[in-house]
């Protein structure tokens, strides 16, 4: 029986001519990742092994970008053991504030994951790099320890779904639209312990920063990763951004699938998940009135170039709702210089949006933008559950960077097709 | 080995940050995370239990966040054992790595109500509800994962490995 791309690239990793789902392997890693929440205790763990050096200094990546610029003493606190871990084990990929973003757009950007790799990485939206055709996934800081010194992680080789995509999006609906109706559809659980392999003609029309969206929210549905073929879109982006060389596995023909869906992208319509689970979704038809108080526009899901671009062309010329705070986070360093050459940062900042540095702050109630309670915020981030974005009384809904640009402008939650010119 | 205790019951879907919230992850100090384990769902939970109580959920317990934080605040919460339906797939990872122990058992999770006293031996995977004598099958853990559980965690599997 063939084996489904996720399969091919662990069995090549476990240096194994084929697996099956089920199985337990030991998979060698081409990049370990952790950031200032999960490092700290990845690091203690290190440390308890009894080794001295990490298994390949270039193969691991340390990202301080969730309570960064340091929000309080005890993040200082951590991002210093993580700065002095960097230092003395010679980490080349440890990223600094000022060079530093959002680590699941950062890491795609510098070029540390190219089509074929195993990932793991200690924060659960590690599937993101599934949008490059590579085996990615989230862990907890000890199989983070243990990665960093063995080079090497079990993995119990995943079935799969697979998602046949067909027809084209309208246009404000992006691939955020697209996996909220998909968890809408098969549930927070829909995928546990699963791949979600996405293909079909369709994907033509969905660009990167749609693809790393779609494969960012993998975990919200449960699965083990999110991924997709590697096309001209894909390998045009690697060319750009790594020189290393690459390796591209295609499903076989007659791989196994535990459900197969088909999606016509055309008659996908603006999504929003309501509290308190991503799959609680409605489509923009189907809201109704919901009044705001905050509009957060950014994150590993979507502060990407394409995002900022969306919110600037809604909201230029346009002003937020008086009552309304609006913040807007590039995911990277990189972005925020493009934000600005295009003179999209002058737009939103016009506007009445606040434009930060990059931080994960806000999407998991760290700082930058906190709610009190009864507060409502429309977010593009990737988690609604109670008390994600501060206090337990407070909530979160979910949606496109085009909703949310559009939200902002009216105070509650709208379409984007009734208020873009 | 087996653990006795009196059962905490929650639901469908309970995440890692209804677990330990974000908001107290600027430290990694179980015991300082165990102070506000499951602070946004059940804010009794931290005063009432006791050494050796158990928690009994329905599917998907520890969906969301990656945070190892999760399983160390109910394990220095004093929680011998997780029982649920099924388990989000890092959080399953995680408690296996750090030694909490976890059992997959759809039946217990139906039968076992909030305040019951259980007794689980983790040898057999044999559940007892002992305040409704009934008993329940749990799901066997693969070879691996019982050499992972019996070293005490992942860490201590490659120290022991390493000094083979």
């Amino acid at each position: 029986m063939g084996m489904t791309m996720t399969q091919k690239i662990l069995a090549h990793h476990a240096g194994l001519p084929e697996v099956k789902a089920g199985q337990l392997i030991m998979s060698k890693l081409d990049l370990v990742l952790g950031n200032d929440i999960t490092a700290p205790v990845a690091i203690t763990e290190f440390n308890k092994i009894g080794i001295d050096e990490v298994f390949d200094k270039n193969k691991v990546a340390l990202v301080p970008d969730h309570f960064t610029p340091n929000k309080d003493i005890k993040a200082a606190e951590q991002c210093k053991l993580i700065r002095e871990f960097a230092h003395a084990k010679e980490i080349t990929n440890y990223f600094e504030i000022g060079e530093m973003g959002i680590e699941h757009a950062l890491i795609p950007e510098k070029g540390l994951v190219v089509p074929g790799d195993v990932v793991i990485g200690a924060d659960s939206h590690t599937c993101t790099y599934g949008a490059l055709g590579a085996f990615s996934t989230g862990v907890g800081s000890t199989d983070m320890a243990a990665g960093m010194a063995t080079g090497e992680s079990w993995f119990k080789v995943p079935s799969a779904l697979k998602f046949e995509l067909t027809g084209k999006p309208g246009p404000w609906i992006s691939g955020k639209d697209v996996i909220l109706h998909i968890i809408g559809m098969i549930g927070v659980d829909g995928a546990l312990y699963r791949s979600m392999e996405f293909v079909g003609e369709g994907l033509a029309n969905l660009s990167i920063d749609d693809r790393f969206t779609m494969a960012n929210m993998a975990i919200e549905a449960g699965g083990k990763n999110g991924i997709f073929p590697v096309d001209e879109v894909v390998l045009d982006y690697v060319k750009e951004h790594s020189c290393r060389d690459y390796t591209v596995y295609k499903a076989d023909p007659d791989a196994e699938y535990d459900a197969v869906y088909q999606i016509d992208l055309s008659t996908i319509r603006p999504t929003v998940a309501f509290p308190h689970l991503p799959d609680n979704t409605r489509t923009i038809d189907e809201v109704g009135d919901v009044k705001l108080d905050q509009v957060v526009i950014g994150s590993c899901t979507n502060g990407r170039i394409e995002d900022i671009r969306v919110a600037a062309k809604i909201l230029n010329g346009k002003k937020v709702a008086k009552g309304i705070r609006c913040i807007i986070f590039p995911a990277t360093q990189k972005i925020y210089l493009q934000a600005l050459r295009e003179g999209l940062i002058e737009q939103l900042v016009e506007a009445g949006a606040a434009f930060s540095t990059p931080t994960c702050g806000p999407c998991l109630g760290g700082h930058m933008g906190i709610l009190a309670k009864g507060e409502r915020a429309l977010a593009t981030t990737n988690r609604n559950f109670v008390g994600r974005m501060g206090h337990p009384e407070s909530e979160v809904y979910l949606a496109s960077p085009a909703v949310a640009a559009a939200s902002a402008i009216t105070g509650r939650i709208s379409n984007p097709e009734e208020i873009a010119d | 080995m087996e653990a006795q205790g009196t059962v905490f019951k929650y639901g469908n879907n309970v995440d890692t940050d209804v677990i330990i919230p974000a908001r107290y992850l600027n430290t990694s100090d179980p015991a300082e995370l165990a102070k506000h384990c499951m602070e946004d769902i059940d804010s009794e939970f931290i005063h009432k239990v006791k050494d050796g109580d158990i928690i009994v959920a329905d599917k998907n317990f520890g969906c969301g966040s990656s945070r190892e934080h999760a399983p160390l605040a109910i394990k220095k919460a004093g929680v011998s054992v997780v029982i649920a339906s099924t388990f989000a797939r890092i959080f399953y990872r995680n408690a296996l790595n750090i030694g909490l122990p976890i059992f997959e058992c759809p039946e217990a999770a139906v039968g076992i109500a909030a305040g019951d006293e259980v007794k689980v031996d983790f040898d057999t995977g044999v559940i007892t509800n002992v305040t409704k004598n009934e008993t329940y099958q749990a799901e066997p853990f693969p070879e691996f994962m019982q050499a992972l559980i019996k070293a005490g965690g992942l860490i201590n599997y490659i120290r022991e490995q390493k000094a083979q």
